[in-house]
């Protein structure tokens, strides 16, 4: 019991002579406000995670500039591009598609690690929406993700797509869009992946697909009925496709090669605008945020 | 009268055919620290679930500060204080950022977040290690950065589930004297379940429950003095003819635990040379102890605390 006293008398609650005079909180009343504060405050964790972990952000930069730099060189050689286009021109906007692809999936499905910690339970019982804390954390994932992705745009100069604001700007604007759309799916799946162990399999089967499916890597042009069909299906492909657009907007080149290197997306021969097609990654991404408020349970 | 910080009436819950909660009756007034105290898998976990929201009752009703558990969920999230008995800490934030993260949840005026954080790191003792990240924590300090986020917005019921289980002894002493002066320090009602009998002394009252009954609700004071007996222990080279005959010549029912004869006396210390010149059976060792909760939970239900737990430990 003496240790214990010692214990208490080192760094222990004051004796009540001096006791620190703690004020009661009213909380505030709820409302649109404090939900926009705790989404807020989830958005702030993701960020404080995300300058934590620079070792991450490298590592996963790594694969996107291999693909640009050393398949695209490589490739290059080989795929007709007409001569027009250097071919890592080409891969520029597929390559950034892929930047955001493993950060933002892996920020969604994160919530499987917070679930495992213990974390998940923090915040699920506090008196506020599911729906604050699941768009805090679809918000954070695609700041990060879009963050991480500026410093591939930097490099924009060595495959010869110029630096023009305008063109920065849709980059980063498709970057946000699609990387809110991957965080949420991430999110959704992590709503029924309970472990960790599940969760890696699972993230490399969704992000395997949608990367080959999208046109990042190929042009979209004369592909085969199927083919073609899965490609439209592919919500990442709304995303890569404006991007694209805006880089090839930006060069100087015939319509010809523009035809055979950037076809536009059709809907049974209606040429898809580019505002459309990031409406159809934000509608997407309400729906998925729909959908996970919906799977997550308050009493994990 | 102020209404009570806890009133629970013919609370059920079952799970299929598991009945975790068979007709549970109780309240807490304001400002008590009220133990619930009972082996694994007796309810207490699914109770303070029930009492926190997070699981719905199969009937009865409860209610927590005042609002109703299941019609009034929100009122009551924002009216209690949760500490789980897993650990929901982010690790690599600081201490003071996970506070501030419950702060900005909960919807703690942003005017008052940053004094109420400091208070209670104060409060907690964590004051200079706030700028550490979680994962440098020791088990009790996490523990006690835990409670003290449970408090940050003012709760007026502090729910504590297990809090001292995975601790060494002398840590799991200085959370509850923490628990005891926050209680004073905060004037809340402090609801906690443990399954350690020595810690349920410092509460005011405690509901022993099993089975998914409550089988006696007092002080343990009360409870200990209710039961007027000392425990008899003793180690023989025939333990089953040592029960026997203590029923055939003293009319004393023993029964085996901790791998001792074990049997309640009036004035333990009398008996002793009874037991020695009467008994004929040879006795090895043998201790009296004053009646302590764990008589009173054997009493009440039967059987000791950990002879309740034991079934279901081998079943896992």
């Amino acid at each position: 019991m003496s240790l214990s006293d010692q214990h208490t008398s080192q760094s222990g609650p004051r004796d009540p002579g001096n006791r620190v005079v703690a004020q009661r909180v009213e909380l505030a009343a709820g409302g649109l406000r404090h939900e926009v504060r705790a989404t807020t405050v989830v958005w702030r964790r993701e960020m404080i995670r995300f300058a934590q972990d620079r070792a991450r952000i490298f590592a996963m930069l790594l694969q996107p500039l291999l693909f640009l730099f050393v398949m695209g060189t490589g490739l290059g050689s080989v795929v007709e591009t007409n001569a027009a286009v250097d071919f890592r021109t080409f891969l520029f906007p597929g390559v950034l598609a892929m930047s955001v692809l493993f950060m933002a999936v892996f920020a969604g499905i994160s919530l499987v690690w917070d679930r495992e910690f213990g974390f998940l339970r923090e915040m699920l019982v506090a008196p506020i929406s599911k729906a604050a804390i699941i768009i805090g954390k679809c918000l954070g994932g695609a700041t990060s993700a879009t963050l991480q992705a500026c410093i591939v745009i930097a490099l924009a100069g060595f495959v010869g797509v110029p630096y023009d604001p305008s063109l920065i700007l849709v980059l980063l604007v498709s970057l946000f869009l699609g990387s809110m759309m991957l965080t949420s799916l991430g999110v959704v799946l992590s709503a029924r992946i309970k472990t960790i162990q599940a969760a890696m399999p699972m993230t490399q089967m969704l992000i395997m697909p949608m990367m080959f499916l999208s046109g990042a890597l190929f042009p979209l042009t004369n592909l085969p009925g199927w083919l073609s069909v899965l490609t439209r299906l592919n919500p990442l492909t709304y995303a890569v496709q404006p991007m694209r657009a805006a880089v090839f907007d930006h060069l100087d080149v015939s319509p010809a090669v523009r035809a055979q290197l950037d076809p536009p997306i059709t809907w049974g021969g209606w040429e898809v605008p580019a505002v459309l097609q990031l409406g159809v990654v934000a509608a997407i991404t309400v729906a998925l945020i729909a959908v996970a408020v919906a799977l997550f349970d308050r009493t994990e | 009268m102020p209404e009570p910080a806890i009133t629970v009436e013919a609370l059920v819950k079952d799970f299929g055919d598991v009945h975790a909660i068979r007709g549970i009756d109780f309240t807490v007034p304001e400002g008590e620290m009220f133990g619930f105290l009972g082996p694994n898998g007796a309810g207490k976990s699914t109770t303070i679930k029930i009492l926190c929201t997070l699981a719905d009752p199969t009937a009865g009703s409860a209610r927590v500060a005042g609002f109703d558990v299941v019609a009034q969920r929100a009122l009551v999230r924002r009216s209690i204080g949760l500490v789980f008995q897993e650990p929901t800490l982010d690790t690599y934030l600081t201490g003071e950022q996970n506070l501030t993260f419950h702060g900005e949840l909960y919807g703690v005026p942003r005017q008052v977040l940053k004094t109420r954080i400091d208070a209670v790191l104060e409060m907690v003792g964590l004051a200079d290690r706030r700028s550490d990240k979680v994962q440098t924590y020791s088990g009790g300090m996490k523990r006690r950065l835990e409670i003290g986020r449970g408090l940050l917005h003012s709760p007026r019921v502090l729910f504590l589930d297990e809090p001292t289980i995975g601790l060494d002894p002398q840590t799991r002493a200085s959370i509850w004297q923490y628990v005891a002066a926050l209680r004073d320090a905060e004037d809340i009602t402090v609801f906690v379940t443990t399954h350690y009998m020595d810690e349920a002394e410092h509460c005011d009252r405690i509901a022993i429950m099993n089975a998914g009954q409550i089988a006696v609700i007092d002080s343990p004071d009360a409870l200990k003095s209710s039961i007027g007996k000392d425990r008899v222990q003793f180690r023989t080279e025939d333990d089953e003819l040592a029960i026997t005959r203590l029923r055939e010549r003293f009319g004393l029912e023993a029964g085996m635990h901790e791998g001792s004869v074990t049997v309640g006396v009036a004035g333990g210390a009398q008996f002793i040379p009874r037991l020695f010149s009467e008994l004929g059976v040879p006795i090895t060792t043998v201790t009296v102890t004053r009646p302590s909760l764990d008589d009173v939970f054997m009493t009440y239900t039967g059987t000791t605390i950990s002879d309740a737990e034991r079934p279901k430990a081998g079943a896992r």
